[in-house]
């Protein structure tokens, strides 16, 4: 999979919301894949580096903006909002996360 | 008990020149098949045929210790599967144990036995995944097409399930004799409310070769399910994910089973053996390993068994020259073995696989036997009279292949 930003605009509603790993999901980083993975019922998606960052910050605490400053400052880059923006609908679209009131595209 | 979905492999064979044989990676899915205890018979059930034979299951130590060392060296999802695995009075402990060690676990239940308290205790032990089953071939479908006290069960489990807040998986085996209800069959798990139902064709080992006259549906039948289907999936949406799987033996290139032997699958019979698929245990000349005897790590990566398939170094013609080796690995050794007699030939369902004509031959005679109405000959049930009778004073489980498979009945000559 990939983390690359796709469909600009796509990911709005879940970018604005608090986003939080959905139901029948877990993450959690595999010493033996060197990896974050997630899993869910019967399978595994391996996540490559910047998508198991922004997931592990999916904690139905933080909005999406707060989840790019957090971003942006604990790698010391600037201008990570449309990535996270494209991956948040991605990760909507495939239920591994879940925004309040935002039903699954 | 019904197969697991696959896990995406990380890591494909190399490709090129074969390789003495890759390094495997970890074996990502460990399937615990804690029991061959079943209140059910179903008639397509993948156990061995001689599964009676095998009834010293692994002790509760045992079975902890198979899953410290297998999360040890990587595994992440775990099955608890039979059988049906509720018999065991122990499973909350597996559960519990599989949790804590970091996997996330799976149950794999017809539902029967699952009380409100039991589930209680399964999701207080970490449980995070209930597959629930509609299985027992006829007699539970004709409960089912009737409504009456199957429903009543798996409306009961799904309300537990719902109340645990599991995600709501349910997953039915279909055949000649069921496949044309499955608009029923998907109105039935909207009904009860499955965000995923599985539509799985059943597949002719074991159980289901035995009766494969009786179970194999014709073409039309399954074209016709096929379309319910995708009309189904247009009208539903994302209401509830169907998936369909299509019998082996109307597809012209075989699966990647269990993507790759040794590549990600780790099962581990009630009795203790380790098996690369869940049905190698029929494989002949091959000593799979026993859990009380090796660690883990020593069977997945040293055993001769686990190795002995892996890669593509060990194909034959036409596997061996074949563009395409990469892709299925030659398809599953134990469909090879049970219609050729060789677990080294390529799957014969294999368009390019010289042994194809057995598969559409066995088509055929199923299509032969539905006609005539032999099909209408009581099916075979799993259970353990059965099992014992189809194995009596053999030291191995016997091929069950039937009708024209020749070089099967050649290779078995003694």
């Amino acid at each position: 999979m990939s983390a690359t930003a796709q469909a600009p605009g796509a990911g709005d509603d879940a970018y604005a919301g608090v986003p939080r790993i959905g139901r029948g999901f877990r993450l959690q980083w595999e010493e033996a894949q060197g990896a974050w993975v997630l899993l869910y019922p019967e399978g595994m998606v391996k996540l490559n580096g910047s998508a198991g960052e922004i997931l592990k910050r999916c904690d139905g605490v933080r909005s999406g903006p707060q989840i790019v400053a957090d971003l942006e400052q604990a790698f010391g880059v600037a201008g990570l909002a449309a990535d996270v923006r494209g991956f948040l609908a991605i990760a909507l679209r495939n239920r591994w996360i879940e925004v309040q009131g935002i039903p699954p595209e | 008990m019904e197969r697991m979905h696959d896990i995406a492999g990380p890591q494909d064979a190399p490709g090129g020149a074969p390789a003495p044989l890759p390094v495997p990676g970890p074996p990502l899915w460990l399937l615990a098949e804690v029991t061959y205890r079943c209140p059910l018979h179903c008639a397509f059930c993948y156990n061995p045929v001689d599964f009676a034979r095998h009834d010293r299951e692994l002790s509760t130590a045992d079975w902890l210790r198979v899953l410290r060392e297998a999360r040890a060296l990587g595994a992440v999802q775990c099955g608890f599967s039979g059988g049906e695995p509720l018999v065991r009075d122990d499973l909350e402990e597996l559960v519990a144990e599989a949790h804590r060690l970091g996997y996330y676990t799976n149950l794999l239940t017809s539902g029967v036995g699952l009380s409100a308290e039991r589930a209680a205790r399964l999701k207080a032990a970490g449980l995070d995944h209930v597959q629930l089953s509609f299985q027992d071939s006829t007699r539970e479908m004709n409960d089912f097409l009737s409504h009456t006290k199957t429903f009543d069960l798996k409306q009961r489990v799904a309300r537990l399930i719902k109340a645990e807040g599991w995600p709501m998986v349910m997953n039915v085996v279909l055949h000649r004799l069921n496949i044309d209800y499955v608009d029923r069959i998907i109105e039935m798990g909207v009904e009860l409310g499955a965000e995923y139902l599985e539509l799985a064709n059943s597949q002719y080992y074991s159980w289901a070769l035995e009766n494969r006259d009786k179970l194999l549906p014709s073409l039309a039948q399954l074209q016709r399910a096929e379309q319910v289907v995708a009309d189904y999936r247009a009208r539903l949406g994302d209401r509830i994910k169907l998936l369909f799987v299509v019998p082996d033996y109307y597809e012209q290139r075989p699966k990647k089973c269990v993507n790759g032997w040794g590549q990600v699958l780790l099962a581990v019979t009630p009795d203790g053996i380790a098996l690369p698929c869940h049905t190698a245990r029929m494989l002949p000349g091959i000593a799979f390993p026993d859990v009380r005897e090796h660690s883990i790590a020593h069977i997945w990566r040293e055993s001769d068994a686990f190795n002995r398939f892996r890669g593509t170094a060990w194909m034959k013609e036409p596997c061996r020259s074949c563009p395409e080796r990469e892709q299925d690995l030659g398809g599953c050794r134990c469909q090879a073995y049970q219609l050729t007699g060789d677990a080294a030939a390529a799957d014969p369902v294999c368009a390019k696989s010289p042994d194809r004509p057995i598969v559409d031959a066995a088509i055929d005679a199923a299509q032969r036997a539905a006609a005539s109405g032999a099909a209408e000959q009581p099916l075979l049930f799993r259970d353990p009279k059965n099992s014992l009778a189809r194995s009596a004073g053999s030291g191995v489980s016997p091929p069950a292949s039937r009708g024209p498979a020749p070089r099967a009945a050649r290779a078995r000559a003694p």
